[in-house]
């Protein structure tokens, strides 16, 4: 991979729905790529049912399921009245009736009413039976801030599902992945929280047709020998702009974008890590009981004898989510991630 | 066509049984039982005489160590089998986990409904050998997946019917009330049968609904049946009402059903702590399996054959339960870590690598020290 490659595209004018199916490799917004891949596997399979608030004639706030009203009709595409926890509660039983349904939670800060249904029931219908029944069930959640937008609607629940047993929890930064992930996500027999960069939304990128990433990879994006900096969601981005910027002043950077958070492709963050020596994690989620504290724990485990120094997080504070006004100095930008690398690098404390 | 109930009044508290055991008039209800034979009269007898006996087992096995707790029914018998046996094989209950008398009319072995309770397993079957899910320890979360059960039934087509079973209890918890909003706005062909016993633990019913249950449901747009519940032919005849009404697209009905739990919470609780001795003693006077007998018997129909086939029934039924469960194996160490998920997940199954390799390092004995 080059370094240019790593370049965030300026975002073409991309207009219309996507092409049904898609059979070659297209340009698509992010929020385009998730509408193709639903389309596809509502296409692929009757069972695939959506639920969620505002989804059909309006498409979603963030308009991801447009057009799918009117292409699958309204036992498909359910408009449901708003309570979380009856989103997720009657996606259980749908689920019992051997469907697999697709939730659309509005904003990440609005999931908690729908906890309960999520880590008591959705996660361990499968151990709780022995098997017996399964939750093929998808939970769509736009999460992330740095779009100035009211409280609630900025955050990153993340850790909280990676540390509920029976779900699989992915975050994706890009078109093509948005696309795959979410197919796989929904031809999964397990329940997947599938979390989706809200500030990423319109970012165009090329889509191919083929499912090339398995649920549960991380995924290099571009390779270096200096530090290994771990991102996720929408800071992939943010890290490979860092990651060019340290370039500059001659560090490498290996940038890996974590896509699953539970499980974590240890083998692909040990590998780089027992090559760089260094490692730094990023989130915007707050600090404490965070991913990055889990990640780095484990690497420290794995290959301690490989660490050239402490393994450094560059994550949002430990604050509720702040004020639109404030956000900037909340979220990891590509100043604290350079800033994260000196102090790994002991170039500062 | 189906009357809308509040209150407390005795004039719309539907029943066909006085608890003398006579057969009452109801317009409501009577079209609904018009075929219901001595011989089903009998069988239901039989039911309630053995889902009892189940429950002094348990309790007995649990006071001899056996069982780590057990939620008895003693009381509710007539609401359980009533409303179990108005229901098709290709119904699906959704239960809270004191329906135990709803599991033996599904089908569910008594070995099987322990397992939970002897903490074997967190689930005694597989739910869809019995139509009817793995019950809901948190309190009305149930209810939910009853109605998503039945809005696919209705994408579908099908003819099914979804039933919940929760508490007074369960009535003040939210998903209770989203469930009914779902359910209203899909039309979804689903039942909730609250069993109104009296007592959440400790809390009496005032204290989660000082206006009464049965009048909630309206106001959700849910039509609302409140029914003698330890009058089995009222029960069966109400939860009849509702299923036809769901199988026709009528959409759910919610149904209450007034009885009481004459014992404890579970065997973990005291109620002598809490509720007067003498409101036990009145509900006493309308137990459900009397007031049977006593119709039965004012039939001809309460004949020593029954006495000793139930008696017979009941017996072979406590034995098997017990031979079931005190034979019941400690599930192998490595399913501590089976089934947390579907398809391979490298984390767990790292997990449970290291812990086979742990286990394996105290060989020959082959288990922890």
């Amino acid at each position: 991979m080059t370094i240019e490659s790593l370049r965030s595209s300026p975002a073409p004018a991309v207009n219309g729905a996507p092409p049904v199916p898609l059979t070659e490799t297209t340009t698509l917004t992010l929020a385009k790529a998730i509408n193709a891949g639903l389309r596809r596997a509502m296409l692929d399979d009757p069972k695939v049912v959506l639920l969620g608030e505002d989804i059909g004639a309006l498409g979603g706030v963030f308009r991801v399921t447009s057009d799918l009203l009117a292409e699958f009709g309204p036992n498909r595409v359910i408009d449901t009245p708003l309570a979380e926890s009856a989103i997720i509660g009657t996606a259980v039983g749908l689920a019992y009736r051997g469907y697999r349904p697709v939730c659309e939670i509005q904003f990440d800060g609005f999931i908690f009413p729908g906890f309960d249904q999520i880590v008591s029931q959705v996660a361990r219908f499968h151990y709780r039976t022995q098997g017996a029944v399964r939750m093929p069930i998808t939970i769509r959640v736009p999460f992330g801030g740095g779009i100035g937008a009211a409280e609630h609607h900025s955050e990153s629940p993340e850790a909280y599902f990676t540390h509920t047993s029976g779900l699989r929890v992915v975050a994706v930064s890009n078109p093509q992945d948005a696309y795959g992930l979410i197919r796989q996500a929904i031809a999964s027999d397990d329940p997947v929280l599938y979390f989706e960069p809200k500030r990423r939304y319109h970012v165009a990128g090329p889509v191919s047709p083929q499912l090339d990433a398995p649920l549960e990879s991380a995924r290099v994006v571009a390779a270096g020998t200096d530090v290994t900096l771990l991102a996720y969601g929408a800071l992939v981005t943010t890290a490979s702009d860092a990651a060019l910027a340290a370039a500059d002043e001659g560090v490498s950077i290996e940038v890996i974008d974590l896509r699953s958070l539970s499980p974590v492709d240890y083998a692909v963050v040990e590998a780089s890590v027992r090559k760089t020596g260094r490692l730094v994690v990023t989130h915007e989620a707050a600090r404490s009981g965070g991913l990055g504290g889990e990640i780095i724990a484990e690497i420290t485990e794995r290959c301690f004898d490989y660490l050239e120094a402490a393994p450094v997080r560059v994550t949002g504070f430990d604050i509720p989510y702040p004020p639109a006004k404030l956000e900037s100095h909340h979220l990891p930008d590509l100043d604290r991630m350079l800033d994260g690398v000196d102090r790994v690098l002991g170039r500062r404390r | 066509m189906h009357t809308v109930l509040t209150g407390e009044t005795p004039a719309i508290f539907l029943q066909l049984l006085s608890p003398d055991g006579v057969r009452m008039p109801s317009a409501e209800l009577d079209p609904w039982v018009v075929d219901v034979t001595g011989d089903d009269l009998a069988a239901l007898y039989r039911d309630m005489v053995v889902v009892r006996r189940i429950d002094a087992e348990a309790t007995a096995l649990q006071r001899q160590g056996e069982l780590g707790l057990w939620p008895p029914l003693l009381g509710q018998e007539a609401a359980q089998i009533g409303s179990a046996r108005a229901l098709r094989a290709d119904d699906f209950v959704f239960s809270s986990y004191r329906e135990n008398a709803v599991a033996w009319c599904r089908g569910v072995s008594p070995t099987d409904i322990l397992r939970v309770w002897r903490g074997t397993a967190q689930s005694g079957w597989d739910p869809f050998d019995h139509g009817m899910a793995t019950p809901s320890i948190i309190i009305g979360a149930q209810t939910l997946h009853a109605t998503g059960w039945a809005m696919g039934a209705r994408f579908d087509g099908a003819d099914s019917v979804a039933v919940a079973y929760f508490g007074d209890g369960a009535t003040s918890e939210g998903d209770v009330s989203e469930a009914l909003v779902f359910a209203a706005s899909f039309q979804a062909p689903v039942v909730f049968f609250c069993q109104n016993n009296h007592w959440a633990i400790s809390e009496p019913v005032g204290l989660q609904a000082p206006a009464g249950i049965a009048g909630r449901a309206p106001g959700f747009g849910i039509p609302s049946l409140r029914i003698d519940g330890n009058d089995v032919l009222a029960v069966l005849a109400a939860t009849r009402l509702a299923l036809h009404r769901a199988r026709t697209g009528g959409g759910p009905t919610f149904i209450e059903a007034v009885t009481y739990r004459m014992g404890p919470h579970t065997t973990a609780d005291d109620p002598t702590r809490y509720r007067p001795a003498a409101e036990l003693e009145e509900w006493a006077k309308r137990d459900p399996i009397l007031r049977l007998r006593r119709l039965l018997d004012s039939l001809g129909r309460f004949t020593p054959e029954l006495v000793a086939e139930s008696q017979a029934l009941a017996d072979a039924t406590a034995a098997e339960l017990r031979a079931g469960c005190i034979g019941l194996p400690d599930p192998e160490p490595l399913t501590v870590l089976a089934n947390v998920y579907a398809t391979p997940h490298a984390g767990v199954d790292r997990q449970r690598a290291e812990y086979a390799a742990y286990l394996a390092s105290f060989e020959p004995t082959g288990g922890k020290p």
